[in-house]
């Protein structure tokens, strides 16, 4: 799975508040909607920026919080290809797998930065920074994981194998 | 080698020998859903092909985060949810019933020794009573309505030490509020956290829910207590059949460990915008706020309103201030109603909402306008939480926030008992 993408560039403990607030997620149920709103404390007008294709880049503990899956959904909605974070919190780590959202776990971010242009290897297990000419390795992904994710996640891969992963055939 | 509490319970629920870093597929014995992500889980389930539930008596749905209804598209979610319970069984709980954790306590369907998934991250309160209990996302929650079943990479065990008696005033919250200062947001990532220790031991079970209830804010899988007499006896007053829990093995491996003697803990509070943002109370003293909130998953439960109301009885909350109460379920309610709380709370002139999760998700009941400030008993601090990203939240003890309450500015519930 070769991704190549523009980077939007975040920090440390990008909760599912700032992802995409209660106060929307529990007003409204339109994923259109919704998705207007993803980012907006903290980096306002993202979701009118933001091009299809793009891609987070982010520090330590990505999605904390909530296991609300409108976090990743916006997210993908809007068009971001990958996520790529020093580290995930584990709910938003698995819904991401789960919805066909990558997430890409890579310890060395920091030189990565907004503008950007990476190409991002997930079978391989590399990130390639392009407009800087570095390359990154990242941790690889569960075999059990990749198997949902290479589907576009979960209800792709049961409506696709006719069985949940985990189901004998 | 011996095991921990979570190796046993995921060595019963998959048939393996499980240890820490197995990835096993789990027999799930209770599963939680509400409001908030419901819909999600619904559209899954029927994406998937979805016709029956795997096991309608230990499903929940819950009518919580928006309760009664506060917009025309939760009015159309709850419906969605009626008509999907109505035709497929499954325990329902109305609006009104109160929040979806205290329910899963209350009605039994997380006991000792359990799996239980929820799609709410503040689903690892139930470790409380020794089940091992974690938050998913709506799609796997569909998988689990369909199969009864879900993958799980088995966590190491951290053990959080506590010991040492807590002084008057100093609540539970206190305690887990410096154990999140210390061990930081991601301190835990993805392993469960363990609980011992002498000041756990004399906690009742109200306050060793508020502990596991907070373990997510340190990014564990789970919070978890040995089940104990007083488990036991808790469980049976609710008149839940006995249910043997686990104990870890002294020889089991652990991941980590943190001690921590609590004799001189002063109340704690979470400043804005993490929860890992801890400071004593008496460096905080003084910062003036707008909104009051006493409930939530974590701290709505009746010894919770018991020492809120303490404080409040014969006083008023400042005026300009306003404070607002959401008991954690309708028996914690009744309960409140008969020990005469609810009416210490509103002769103070505090607004009592109906059980449910109130404002603390930023629904509704209580939203934040732009640089308010608040003191909050929940669990999230985080920046727009619960209204204008420009407002402030400060987490603290249910004494603290009544304390609070009355002099309209952050103030140490110690000095409440100087007055005295």
């Amino acid at each position: 799975m070769q991704i190549r993408g523009k980077v939007w560039k975040f920090g440390d403990d990008i909760n599912t508040d700032l992802i995409i607030a209660g106060k929307y997620k529990l007003s409204i149920t339109d994923l259109d909607e919704l998705s207007k709103h993803a980012m907006e404390a903290v980096m306002p007008g993202f979701s009118e920026k933001v091009e299809k294709g793009d891609l987070i880049v982010a520090g330590r503990n990505f999605g904390c919080g909530s296991s609300r899956e409108q976090a990743p959904l916006v997210l993908k909605h809007l068009g971001i290809a990958a996520v790529i974070a020093r580290s995930f919190a584990r709910i938003f780590y698995r819904n991401a797998m789960n919805i066909g959202l990558p997430p890409v776990e890579c310890s060395d971010v920091d030189s990565i930065e907004a503008g950007d242009i990476l190409e991002v290897n997930m079978t391989k297990g590399y990130v390639k920074n392009l407009s800087k000419a570095t390359l990154h390795s990242i941790k690889p992904v569960p075999p059990e994981l990749w198997e949902i994710l290479s589907e576009g996640g979960l209800v792709s891969y049961v409506k696709k194998h006719g069985k949940l992963p985990w189901e004998a055939v | 080698m011996g095991k921990t509490i979570s190796e046993m319970i995921f060595s019963q629920v998959s048939g393996k020998d499980a240890y820490a870093g197995d990835l096993v597929i789990a027999n799930v014995d209770g599963a939680m859903t509400h409001d908030g992500n419901a819909l999600l889980a619904l559209e899954a389930f029927e994406e998937m092909g979805g016709t029956k539930l795997w096991n309608p008596s230990r499903t929940a749905f819950v009518i919580d985060h928006v309760s009664p209804s506060a917009t025309e598209a939760f009015s159309s979610v709850h419906k969605r949810m009626r008509e999907f319970v109505l035709k497929h069984g499954a325990n329902f709980y109305e609006v009104g019933s109160g929040i979806c954790h205290q329910l899963m306590i209350e009605s039994g369907l997380a006991y000792p020794g359990s799996l239980v998934v929820g799609s709410d991250s503040h689903t690892c309160t139930y470790g409380a009573v020794g089940a091992f209990a974690t938050g998913i996302g709506s799609t796997e929650m569909a998988a689990v309505f369909l199969s009864g079943k879900l993958w799980f990479k088995v966590p190491e065990t951290m053990e959080v030490g506590i010991t040492g008696k807590l002084r008057p005033m100093v609540l539970p919250k206190d305690v887990v509020l410096k154990v999140i200062g210390t061990v930081k947001a991601d301190g835990a990532s993805y392993k469960a956290l363990e609980f011992r220790g002498s000041t756990v031991e004399a906690m009742d079970v109200d306050g060793r829910l508020t502990l596991c209830n907070m373990a997510v804010e340190m990014g564990a899988k789970t919070g978890i207590i040995e089940p104990d007499e007083k488990t036991y006896r808790y469980l049976a007053a609710l008149g839940h059949r006995l249910r043997k829990g686990f104990k870890s093995d002294e020889d089991a491996a652990l991941s980590g460990q943190l001690s921590l003697d609590v004799s001189d803990l002063e109340p704690q509070v979470a400043c804005p915008h993490t929860v890992d943002n801890i400071r004593s109370v008496t460096e905080v003293e003084g910062k003036e706020v707008n909104q009051i909130f006493i409930g939530s998953c974590t701290n709505g439960r009746l010894s919770d309103l018991r020492v809120a109301a303490g404080i409040l009885k014969g006083k008023k909350v400042e005026k300009g201030v306003r404070l607002i109460v959401s008991p954690a379920s309708r028996d914690v309610y009744v309960g409140a109603l008969r020990e005469g709380l609810i009416e210490a709370f509103a002769d103070a002139g505090c607004v009592v909402c109906n059980p449910g999760c109130g404002p603390c998700a930023g629904a509704h009941q209580g939203i934040l306008g732009p640089s308010e400030v608040c003191v909050s008993t929940s669990n999230r601090n985080f920046k727009g939480r619960m209204g204008s990203t420009d407002a402030e939240i400060y987490l603290a003890s249910p004494a603290t926030a009544a304390a609070t309450a009355i002099e309209g500015k952050i103030t140490d519930p110690r000095r409440v008992l100087e007055e005295a």
